[in-house]
């Protein structure tokens, strides 16, 4: 199993869910992705966008600074 | 049931259309199939920024002349202030790293987001296939309510 890192922080809406999709693509199941991001929209939207696609959300942190997201490919 | 997502683009105002590629990106990263049907004032977004040689006859020359030519030619749909709004705005998008529509529009088609253009607006206003980017499909209402019927999302922009 692979683990994959995601530098999102200052990408806008629809960057970081762009860039997760794009790596959720090349990943394998079992995968993890591990996510940076700093728009707060992005809160609700991973939990939208595992719930729609399956893949599960393992963790999900917030800091006064960034956003940190583990999902697990499915 | 299938899981599709059609987008009517009729307008060709800069904020309008953001919200549009916004929402077709969006949609596309979150696994659906989406289509995008560009009529009227909409398919100036799908201009080239180039001027291209193509034979136009007086009134098509008119047209081609005063609308926008292409995505980074758009005002918005208010406080354009002939322009100038518009400048401004690009200005805060850029520092504030939000996405350029050129941009929205090479991440839509680099996801598969099918971008079909309604050749009876081509006609009407004289926009020739040569004169728009690469990647998109020519058709007419017809293919639009085909994929509408199979989609569960969709919107007029």
């Amino acid at each position: 199993m692979a683990d994959f890192n995601l530098n999102c922080k200052g990408l806008q809406c629809p960057g970081p869910i762009v860039q997760v999709f794009k790596t959720a693509k090349e990943a394998q199941s079992g995968d993890i992705i591990n996510v940076k991001v700093t728009d707060r929209g992005f809160i609700k939207d991973i939990q939208a966008w595992c719930k729609k696609t399956g893949n599960e959300l393992k963790e999900l942190n917030e800091t006064e600074t960034e956003i940190q997201v583990k999902i697990q490919k499915k | 049931m299938s899981d599709k997502k059609t987008i009517v683009m009729f307008s060709g105002d800069l904020d309008k259309v953001m919200a549009g590629l916004i929402i077709a990106n969006g949609a596309a990263a979150m696994g659906s199939e989406v289509t995008m049907f560009f009529t009227f004032w909409g398919i100036n977004v799908l201009r080239k920024a180039k001027k291209i040689k193509v034979k136009k006859d007086f009134m098509e020359k008119m047209f081609g002349w005063m609308m926008p030519r292409g995505a980074e030619k758009l005002g918005l749909s208010k406080m354009n202030f002939g322009g100038m709004g518009a400048l401004m705005m690009k200005d805060i998008m850029k520092k504030k790293n939000v996405n350029t529509l050129p941009e929205l529009i090479e991440s839509a088609q680099m996801m598969g987001v099918k971008m079909i253009v309604c050749t009876m607006s081509m006609d009407v206003m004289g926009i020739k296939e040569a004169e728009l980017i690469d990647g998109l499909e020519f058709a007419g209402v017809a293919s639009y309510l085909g994929e509408a019927e199979e989609s569960n999302v969709n919107l007029f922009i």
